[in-house]
């Protein structure tokens, strides 16, 4: 059996198994769409919030982009678990004591303001279509790859699966299907993971073997790698290489927008107890551990072996040769992917090699010119997303391996699609329609909006995914940092202080413009490329990158908000006591439908 | 602290008393959040690299992989001590 026909054999049987779950639990009414009907069990909860969580970025794109950079790019393992710290502690049990579906909703009762909870929509919705923007990317990517088709060809494709996909069931179909989910895209992550990790370690927990001697050397396998990178002319990959400063915000940022993001606050309305809800972002972070865990050896152990490959012999002996690529059954990866116009290599001198060196470092070129290999880096294209995907075939794994890494890919991406597609869903629908413009819509009419919702969502981030700001990733670090900027900051300051409702507001407006801006100076007008007037190589201000002004923004919200509401009238004193009964658990009954 | 309940001022003297106790357990927990990953994992890597760890230091585990696991102990640590908390204050949802 060829490779082709078994990936689809694996992606085939995941989707039939996620249909078929979610046919089994389809949601009836409004409340089963939006919040489960709150008996999910915290351990279950936690499973399925790793899934809606680790999404294509986890999946697709976070370890590659550890690969190519090392130690710096550390800032995505550190920023996107540390954030449920802050869910945990500062967010998640309050905001399930109050009882109700949605984050808007919370807004909009705490600052006792239909104007607050209009703006924490369009903070939501700016901040979910980033995100689902990153995801259509990896959506391309994983689509492109498994049916051997070109990048955007695979995006299109993808889009209307996701569509169709997202359409079928609420939170109800999506909280079981999402437990499946995350159980395919944890086997596919570690799978491959385990067998590389024996080949070049002989340890079989990754994690660990990330810190082993390897194998063929007996040397340190970080040092070893060190070693190799150092010689190709690149910085030394647990090295840090980069700004500090912009290290230390970006991390912050994404942290800051993990609590802030409202289809993982979602999922902590939908626990039966406020002591679960505590549970449950613990359990959460367990399951994304067992994914985040791994990636760094992932990431580490697949540069490894791609440089391996392109120098058989070390630096010092010859580079692997175009026949060689062409004939040689474990260069397949790169024909293939060669097709998703995402992998490139050009002899540029001629001389029948294809030397892979940075070529950016003078003592690396005039080096490689003394070796003969010439002065030009000939691996003209590697797209970072593609790493996860082609490592089995990198590896040289068995065909099944590669198939269950496609389902993965795709199960991690659709998940969190669906997610977000819910998220924006739930608030075009329920927050903006029914909540304000149409009160006395019925809930056919909510539902059918809702879905309408997710259709357009869908057509702009596929639109604006065929070019995307970035690698699927950084897209969604942007949308962390929007999240960040917009909705934690009220969140927190709804629950642990008096700020009233013109400080919310002021904020969140502040909060969201500012950084908003920031991302389109850099990266460009509503993300359409060439309009940017800055780079992130040379940013606006001192070394913030676009990717870490979240915090800033977030600091920025913090400000405006305490500003303004000193200086008008403080919170009613039925506010007074909703912000004192949120505190305490004591009376959480089942929380209710706000209309 | 059964009266609590049928007492309202005693009960709004406890709700205060255990709202103060969690701020607290909350600035502890944030403090280590904050120290581990910027500070070992970043700050302080130059100043900790004699400690090394399989091939690499101290500061690169932590960035990687200890980070991580010191968010997971915490997170554990905060809903385990609540729950006792809201026990002890007559808060709790049974």
């Amino acid at each position: 059996m060829d490779q082709f026909t078994i990936n689809l054999l694996f992606v085939g049987a995941s989707f039939a198994l996620y249909i078929g779950i979610a046919i089994w639990a389809r949601a009836g009414s409004t409340s089963e769409f939006y919040a489960a009907g709150r008996g999910v069990h915290p351990v279950t909860n936690g499973m399925a919030t790793a899934a809606d969580w680790m999404s294509a970025a986890s999946f697709i794109s976070m370890a590659g982009l550890i690969a190519f950079v090392g130690y710096d790019n550390s800032t995505y393992l550190m920023g996107w678990t540390g954030g449920y710290v802050l869910l945990a502690l500062l967010l998640a049990p309050y905001l399930r004591k109050f009882g109700k579906f949605t984050v808007s909703e919370f807004i909009g009762d705490r600052f006792y303001s239909p104007t607050a909870r209009m703006v924490a929509v369009i903070c939501l919705i700016v901040a979910s279509v980033t995100y689902v923007i990153g995801q259509m990317t990896g959506v391309g990517v994983a689509f492109g790859r498994f049916l051997e088709v070109s990048n955007t060809t695979g995006l299109l494709i993808g889009a209307v699966v996701v569509f169709a996909y997202a359409v079928f069931g609420g939170m109800k179909g999506v909280t079981y299907t999402q437990v499946a989910q995350y159980c395919v895209l944890i086997l596919a992550y570690t799978i491959p993971a385990i067998f590389i990790s024996l080949q070049l370690t002989g340890n079989p927990v990754p994690a660990l073997g990330l810190f082993g001697t390897e194998a063929s050397s007996g040397e340190p396998l970080l040092m070893k790698l060190d070693q190799i990178v150092r010689e190709l002319g690149f910085g030394e990959y647990t090295a840090h290489n980069g700004d500090t400063f912009n290290m230390v915000l970006f991390t912050l940022s994404l942290m800051i927008g993990t609590a802030g993001l409202p289809h993982v606050i979602m999922r902590f309305f939908t626990v039966p107890k406020v002591s679960d809800a505590r549970w449950s972002a613990g359990w959460a972070l367990v399951f994304i551990a067992l994914l985040y865990l791994t990636a760094p050896a992932v990431g580490a152990m697949a540069r490894f072996n791609i440089t391996d490959q392109f120098w058989p012999n070390g630096v010092s002996g010859e580079p692997v040769s175009v026949e060689t690529i062409e004939s040689d059954p474990s260069y397949a990866w790169m024909e293939t992917w060669q097709k998703t116009s995402m992998l490139g290599w050009e002899d540029k001198n001629g001389d029948g090699k294809i030397a892979y060196f940075n070529d950016k470092n003078a003592d690396t070129v005039a080096m490689m010119e003394a070796a003969g290999w010439g002065s030009e880096n000939e691996l003209t294209n590697f797209n970072r997303d593609i790493l996860v995907l082609a490592n089995p075939e990198i590896a040289n794994l068995p065909g099944w391996v590669i198939g269950l890494v496609a389902a993965g890919g795709l199960a991690a991406a659709l998940s969190t699609a669906a997610g977000l597609l819910l998220a924006i869903s739930s608030a075009v629908s329920h927050d903006l329609l029914k909540g304000q413009l149409t009160p006395d819509m019925s809930e056919k009419n909510e539902l059918m909006s809702a879905r309408i919702a997710m259709a357009v969502a869908i057509a702009v981030a596929t639109y604006l995914g065929l070019n995307p700001p970035g690698f699927a990733a950084q897209t969604v670090a942007l949308a962390f940092g929007l999240a960040a900027a917009s909705i934690f900051p009220v969140l927190m300051m709804g629950i642990f202080t008096k700020v009233n409702n013109k400080g919310a507001v002021a904020g969140m407006l502040a909060g969201l413009i500012v950084t908003l801006v920031y991302i389109f100076l850099h990266k460009g007008w509503f993300f359409v490329p060439g309009t940017n007037s800055f780079t992130d190589a040379d940013p606006l201000l001192g070394t913030i990158k676009s990717t870490s002004f979240g915090a800033v923004g977030a600091m920025i919200n913090f400000a405006v908000a305490f500003t303004v509401s000193k200086m008008t009238a403080p919170i009613p004193r039925e506010i007074e006591e909703l912000v004192e009964s949120v505190r305490i658990p004591r009376g959480a009954g089942a929380a209710v439908d706000g209309h | 602290m059964a009266d609590q309940t049928t007492n309202p001022a005693a009960q709004a003297e406890a709700d205060k008393g255990y709202w103060a106790a969690n701020v607290r357990i909350i600035l502890v927990s944030l403090v280590i959040w904050a120290i581990v990953p910027f500070g070992f994992g970043i700050l302080l890597r130059p100043a900790l690299s004699g400690i090394t760890i399989g091939g690499s230091d101290l500061g690169f585990w932590v960035a990687q992989q200890g980070s991580i696991l010191v968010f997971l102990a915490l997170i554990f640590f905060y809903a385990f001590r609540m729950n006792k908390l809201d026990k002890e204050y007559g808060v709790d949802e049974e």
